[in-house]
């Protein structure tokens, strides 16, 4: 849902689509300001908008900030939140940090890829809707293992809860469109 | 702008105290990660429905208005730290606590409070070995060896009212920084607090205030790093979420005492509900005019901005997470100069872990003496600490500094779970050790640790029992500082990637006997070769499992075998003479042949010949194949 900048910049209405798909940005930029220091949060908020950050609006960040390209990619490549590559609705992230670890957070992972039937190294399903990685600690430890879907967090997972989760995922999502 | 004068405070207080003290009871339902994730938001909103039901609901704002009025209050509160328990609800002022709660007991448990505060049975903690029954929180096990003063509000107070946080004497301590003393004196008493960074280091904070004091600047920070990366700790996660003013205030008496009127929060990404209370706890004080220009008509100012990490181990480094906010890559340049002389955009910079800060406000407050009094000598004051892993009772504590690893695990902990035998302590998470046995009973401080190669960090603590590979969990830990190194420096770029090559040889059940020493070498070159703490800590995991599990490690990679039967690679199958029937479905099965024996006599599976697939273990009808 969050993709109509880039679903509505096909539809004609006058405008280029050039110009369409860089209006949020500029929105963004307008707001945060163009020091060097509004580049993370400028970058964070790219990211929630499109839910990856598109190529072009990196170099196109790095105009407006007056900074050059490959001081824009070296950011957005060092920091594990960002994504080149458009990510699916649904961001499953999967705690391994230790407390996860020990007590079985690789089973899950193993449930949820095969659920949405992700293979190898691959992290977002064909579709869009799931991206599903590992990140090293949520900090809800107590309730290991734990999973975070979008900013939702479960706890005390386990393969078989796996399923009912992504159940009533599919089932909201059903309801969505 | 603001108008207040400085007694306003004091006045505050006592009004809204008075305020809260009419509440006839109050029901906090925690609202920390732990128990969101386990539904305590549907709780509070059923308790809510069924006190409203009753006519009983007040709020601070109708107490406020009309005097004769009083009822019972439902409020969100933040971490008890008892997060498996959860949702945990509390009542007050019995200290009722409530595990477990879900939102169909809501009604019985506001009719019993309602009726006769008797509470309800069912919903009370019982210990799980003795069977025992507890009904106040603080006489719980797991609460009764703890002194909270820095978690002190944390499942106590609603951490979105700022005016709970004033009633209990909040802010205090800034006020009377400000107008009772100098900046030095207040660097001077911290100093004589004895307080040690509570991030992993144990730098004297006190030190690190007067070192960017006396500094000569046009322009200072106060940074506080909440960038709590470790794997398996949530203590300041814990904080940011129950207390956020307390952070506030502490960092805004460090701004005072450094001479800086601007001050950063680095919070972790992965902590959206921190960031959220933070930007409310920013933006109440900002009304009440605790923040921003002229603080209580002092002519005192000081600003707080939260930025958000992006996610980058390595930015809980200082040097790092400076250049984190200022819009770089997150990576750690050489000290000296050290933050206190050069710090964000090159001007002097304090910069504070989370607990550090927490624990200011009452120094200032209840003075250096107090604070000095708590704890053992050198390591004064308490420290939280994340007990997690395979122990009976986990989730937040805080105890004096010099309590010992068997009070923790034991007293605290209830034990190990499912009765098995304790094996290992991993502290410190990534940048620690593992303890041994020999070490339980090890006072739990700065240099006690570091002694015995381990560190605090920022408080970790994961319990291993026998089922765990230590040589795994260097590996695990050492997969992790790889990932995270960012690669500016060689010793932590390359050194951390070769020792992850060897250890994963190891749980493949490819290691080399010579490997022992190769790593033992290569971890002593990163530890003294790195440029920052992630490097230069990242050995310790695996330098401690070759001190305490060397033989654990050398079955690894002489013998091919896992002593904890974790390494798949290293696992063999062995047939139960007892239960084999000799019916021959397995050897007919095996693609390698390596099962033989005669019909109706028990098979065995030659080990040299096994490929370890586990192809005959699901064909055998009698369970009778056993891995190990």
């Amino acid at each position: 849902m969050k993709q109509e900048g880039i679903i509505e910049a096909q539809k004609g209405d006058g405008r280029t689509t050039y110009q369409r798909k860089f209006e949020k940005v500029n929105e963004i930029i307008a707001r945060l300001g163009r020091s060097r220091s509004a580049l993370v949060p400028i970058l964070q908020e790219v990211q929630e908008e499109y839910r990856y950050l598109p190529e072009e609006i990196l170099t196109y960040v790095a105009t407006a900030l007056g900074l050059s390209p490959a001081s824009v990619y070296g950011v957005a490549t060092f920091y594990a939140q960002f994504s080149l590559e458009p990510k699916g609705k649904y961001v499953i992230k999967v705690c391994d940090g230790t407390a996860c670890h020990v007590r079985g957070s690789n089973p899950v992972l193993e449930a949820i890829k095969k659920r949405v039937n992700l293979q190898g190294n691959k992290k977002t399903t064909d579709n869009l809707r799931y991206t599903v990685e590992t990140v090293s600690c949520l900090g809800a430890c107590g309730l290991a293992p734990v999973i975070m879907i979008n900013d939702k967090v479960y706890g005390q997972m386990t393969p078989e809860a796996i399923n009912i989760i992504i159940d009533e995922l599919e089932k909201e999502d059903a309801a969505d469109e | 702008m603001n108008k207040q004068t400085p007694n306003q405070l004091a006045q505050w207080k006592e009004e809204w105290r008075q305020g809260f003290a009419r509440e006839k009871a109050r029901i906090l339902i925690c609202a920390g990660t732990g128990c969101v994730a386990n539904g305590s938001l549907e709780v509070y909103k059923a308790i809510k429905q069924e006190v409203e039901a009753r006519g009983a609901f007040v709020t601070i704002d109708v107490l406020l208005e009309k005097e004769e009025e009083t009822g019972v209050a439902v409020v969100k509160s933040g971490c008890h730290g008892f997060c498996e328990m959860g949702p945990l609800v509390r009542l007050e002022p019995s200290g009722v606590l409530y595990t477990k709660v879900k939102a169909e007991d809501a009604a019985e448990i506001v009719e019993a409070l309602l009726r006769d505060g008797k509470p309800v049975e069912r919903l009370l903690y019982r210990h799980p070995v003795t069977g025992e029954v507890y009904a106040e929180e603080e006489e719980i096990p797991f609460y009764r060896h703890q002194q909270r003063t820095a978690l002190v509000h944390c499942g106590h107070i609603d951490p979105e009212e700022i005016r709970e946080y004033i009633a209990d004497g909040g802010y205090e301590g800034l006020y009377k920084a400000i107008t009772e003393m100098t900046p030095e004196q207040v660097c001077q008493e911290i100093i004589a607090s004895g307080l040690r960074g509570r991030g992993g280091g144990g730098f004297p904070t006190g030190r690190k205030w007067e070192l960017t004091r006396i500094e000569e600047s046009d322009q200072k920070y106060v940074v506080c790093n909440g960038d709590e990366g470790d794997p398996g700790a949530f203590m300041d996660r814990s904080l940011l979420e129950g207390d956020p003013h307390r952070i506030l205030e502490g960092m805004a008496i460090a701004g005072y005492a450094i001479g800086a009127d601007e001050g950063y929060i680095y919070v972790r990404a992965e902590y959206p509900l921190a960031v959220q209370r933070l930007k409310k706890a920013v933006a109440d004080a900002e009304e009440y005019g605790l923040l921003g220009k002229n603080i209580l008509g002092t002519g005192f100012n000081f600003t707080v901005k939260i930025k958000e990490g992006a996610g980058a181990f390595v930015c809980g480094e200082e040097t790092a997470l400076l250049a984190s906010i200022e819009g770089k890559r997150g990576m750690p340049s050489p000290k000296p100069p050290f933050p206190a002389q050069s710090g964000l955009w090159g001007k002097p910079t304090l910069i504070n872990n989370v607990e550090t800060f927490a624990n200011v406000p009452q120094i200032i407050v209840q003075g250096a003496d107090w604070f000095n009094r708590i704890g053992t000598k050198n390591n004064a004051g308490t420290k939280t600490f994340a007990l997690t892993g395979q122990v009976a009772n986990t989730g937040l504590i805080e105890v004096p500094l010099g309590t010992t690893l068997r009070q923790v695990v034991f007293e605290i902990g209830g034990g190990i779970r499912g009765g098995k035998k304790f094996k290992a302590v991993q502290i410190g998470g990534p940048s620690g050790g593992c303890l041994t046995e020999e070490h339980l009973d090890l006072p739990l401080d700065f240099d006690s640790l570091q002694a015995a190669g381990a560190m605090i960090g920022s408080g970790g603590l994961v319990v291993m029992d026998e089922s765990t590979c230590l040589v795994e969990v260097a590996r695990f830990f050492m997969n992790f500082t790889q990932n995270e190194s960012c690669g500016k420096c060689v010793p932590c770029r390359e050194g951390t990637k070769r020792m992850l090559e060897i250890l994963q040889r190891a749980v493949d059940g490819e290691g080399r006997p010579e490997d022992v020493e190769v790593l033992q070498d290569l971890a002593e070159a990163v530890r003294d070769g790195s440029l920052c703490g992630l490097g230069k800590t990242a050995p310790n995991p695996v330098l401690t499992m070759l001190k305490y599990f060397k033989d654990e490690y050398i079955a690894h990679v002489v013998d091919k075998k896992c002593p904890a039967g974790v390494c798949s690679a290293l696992k063999g199958y062995w047939i139960d003479p007892e239960l084999c029937k000799g019916c021959s479905k397995c050897a007919r099965n095996c693609p390698v042949n390596a099962i033989s024996g005669e019909i109706k006599k028990p098979f065995t599976i030659d080990e040299t010949v096994c490929i370890r697939c586990g192809a005959c273990v699901s064909t055998c009808p009698f369970k009778a194949i056993k891995e190990g």
